[in-house]
């Protein structure tokens, strides 16, 4: 078998807060695990068992306290636990999709140009960019009176929607997804799942978080418990 | 896989005020295309950081070193004064929070604009305004506007041509102090958008000193903090804003009201 995608070893990750008497908590201990290329690996385990501190360090949103996370695409191997600035940007311009929670953008920019800057950001020609968006945003529901629209005013559902558009309009090696599909309906899970099955046979590696037993079951190939991981730490 | 040499370069850099601390053994590389935000409190020495970084000020200690033209490293502050002024005046730009500082109040929009032009040599009255209209629009000024003074714009006007000033040279480099500040909300999300939008077409390195963590978050790519003069925690910006180590900055990030 080719080297993993990812590689995540003995990593740690606790918060000090400052502002709270210097408390501690340790949301991951001792995480290793390992996701391939054309599999779709999902994290599972309660809420609060830091799941989502996962993802978020692998994508160098969170820092790492210990161990290592090995990124391999393109031909280059880089620990993004203890990568420069500029390398983790270089990796998220290139490598790594993420999909949140949450949209996050700037005000004012309509929803076409949010996913049709991310097409454009991997490469596409701005038509072809436009164009891609387009189809993207009409798979996912969202209504085309909304397009020329900045999403601030959209629903929960149709704001992640856009969101998911977005995170799929390039394509990256490696993708990160963060309950993708916690505020949509059934239709629209079911197009989260098609996409995600159209990128695993395209080789990416993915790895997610999903809260709905449906789109697990129908989008897992392993499911990785993180509870188990503290335990085996001690 | 990252080995090309930064645009500017900056190490130990320190200045006293008779014994009291402006800033402090300040050291990072910036290279093209990135933007770094200093943020902090006020006295926290980020103004102090921005007037030494753009000559404005001799530094006490330390070295600010720039990747000119022709590709060599050079010390900015061993330049001749001719060397470092055509430096501030071709490759640098250097926005201000008060548009006044900035731009020359009793000389038309149009000229202002092509004034920097004819810094740089240009000479020809008509590809010096046919530029200086094409900058116009690019930062949203109507061209009917081009001859009058900035004395008549509004405030977000005057930073949008104070904009097209710095930029009309196309420079590499571009320092901002605060240059959303005092503007109405709605005003500041706009100009946001253009310099977001400027900024990565021209591939600029920008230092841009703000107090506002939103606007660092949305233009930058790295952040400093600096309290009492140093730099207290730096990293990707959302790393800092999303997981901030010194006790500081997380009080800093806690303080922001969510809206």
């Amino acid at each position: 078998m080719n080297s993993p995608a990812i590689s995540v070893s003995g990593v740690a990750k606790q918060f000090v807060m400052h502002l709270q008497g210097g408390k501690t908590l340790n949301v991951v201990d001792n995480a290793s695990f390992a996701v391939h290329g054309g599999e779709c690996v999902v994290l599972g385990g309660p809420s609060g068992a830091g799941k989502s501190s996962i993802l978020k360090m692998i994508y160098g949103n969170y820092r790492v306290d210990a161990g290592s996370i090995t990124l391999a695409a393109h031909g280059h191997c880089t620990d993004i636990a203890s990568a420069l600035p500029r390398e983790v940007l270089r990796l998220r311009q290139h490598t790594i999709g993420y999909v949140s929670q949450f949209l996050r953008v700037i005000p004012r920019i309509s929803a076409l140009d949010i996913v049709a800057e991310a097409r454009r950001a991997d490469g596409a020609e701005d038509e072809v960019a436009r164009q891609d968006a387009k189809s993207l945003l009409a798979r996912l529901n969202v209504p085309e009176r909304l397009w020329g629209l900045a999403p601030a005013t959209f629903s929960g559902g149709e704001q992640q929607r856009v969101n998911i558009a977005r995170g799929f309009a390039a394509s990256r090696p490696i993708l990160l997804l963060d309950e993708p599909t916690a505020s949509l309906d059934a239709r629209n899970r079911a197009v989260v799942v098609e996409l995600i099955r159209e990128r695993k046979a395209e080789g990416v590696a993915i790895l997610g978080i999903f809260h709905d037993e449906d789109v697990r079951d129908a989008v897992a190939d392993r499911i990785v418990d993180v509870t188990t991981f503290a335990a085996q730490a001690a | 896989m990252v080995a090309e040499t930064p645009l500017l370069s900056v190490a130990g850099l320190t200045r006293y005020y008779g014994a009291r601390v402006g800033c402090e053994n300040v050291g990072f590389d910036l290279y093209e295309g990135e933007v770094l935000a200093v943020v902090g409190e006020s006295g926290s020495g980020k103004s102090t950081l921005l007037s030494v970084l753009s000559t404005q000020l001799e530094p006490t200690g330390g070295s600010v070193q720039y990747r000119m033209r022709d590709g060599k490293m050079r010390d900015v502050f061993a330049l001749g004064e001719a060397e470092r002024r055509l430096l501030l005046r071709t490759d640098w730009g250097f926005v201000h929070q008060d548009a006044s500082h900035g731009l020359r109040m009793s000389v038309s929009a149009g000229g202002n604009v092509g004034e920097r032009l004819m810094a740089v040599g240009w000479r020809h009255y008509g590809n010096i305004r046919t530029e200086a209209g094409d900058w116009l629009k690019r930062v949203e000024i109507a061209l009917d506007r081009m001859d009058d003074k900035p004395r008549q714009f509004s405030g977000g006007m005057r930073q949008r041509l104070q904009i097209a000033r710095n930029l009309v040279t196309r420079p590499r480099l571009v320092f901002m102090d605060e240059p959303t500040g005092g503007l109405d909300v709605s005003v500041q999300a706009r100009l946001l958008d253009l310099i977001r939008g400027l900024v990565a077409d021209l591939g600029l390195a920008v230092v841009i000193v703000t107090h506002d963590l939103a606007v660092a978050r949305l233009l930058s790519h790295r952040i400093m903090v600096m309290k009492g003069g140093t730099v207290i925690e730096t990293g990707l910006t959302d790393q800092v804003l999303d997981d901030p180590r010194e006790p500081y900055t997380q009080l800093l990030v806690s303080s922001v009201l969510q809206v």
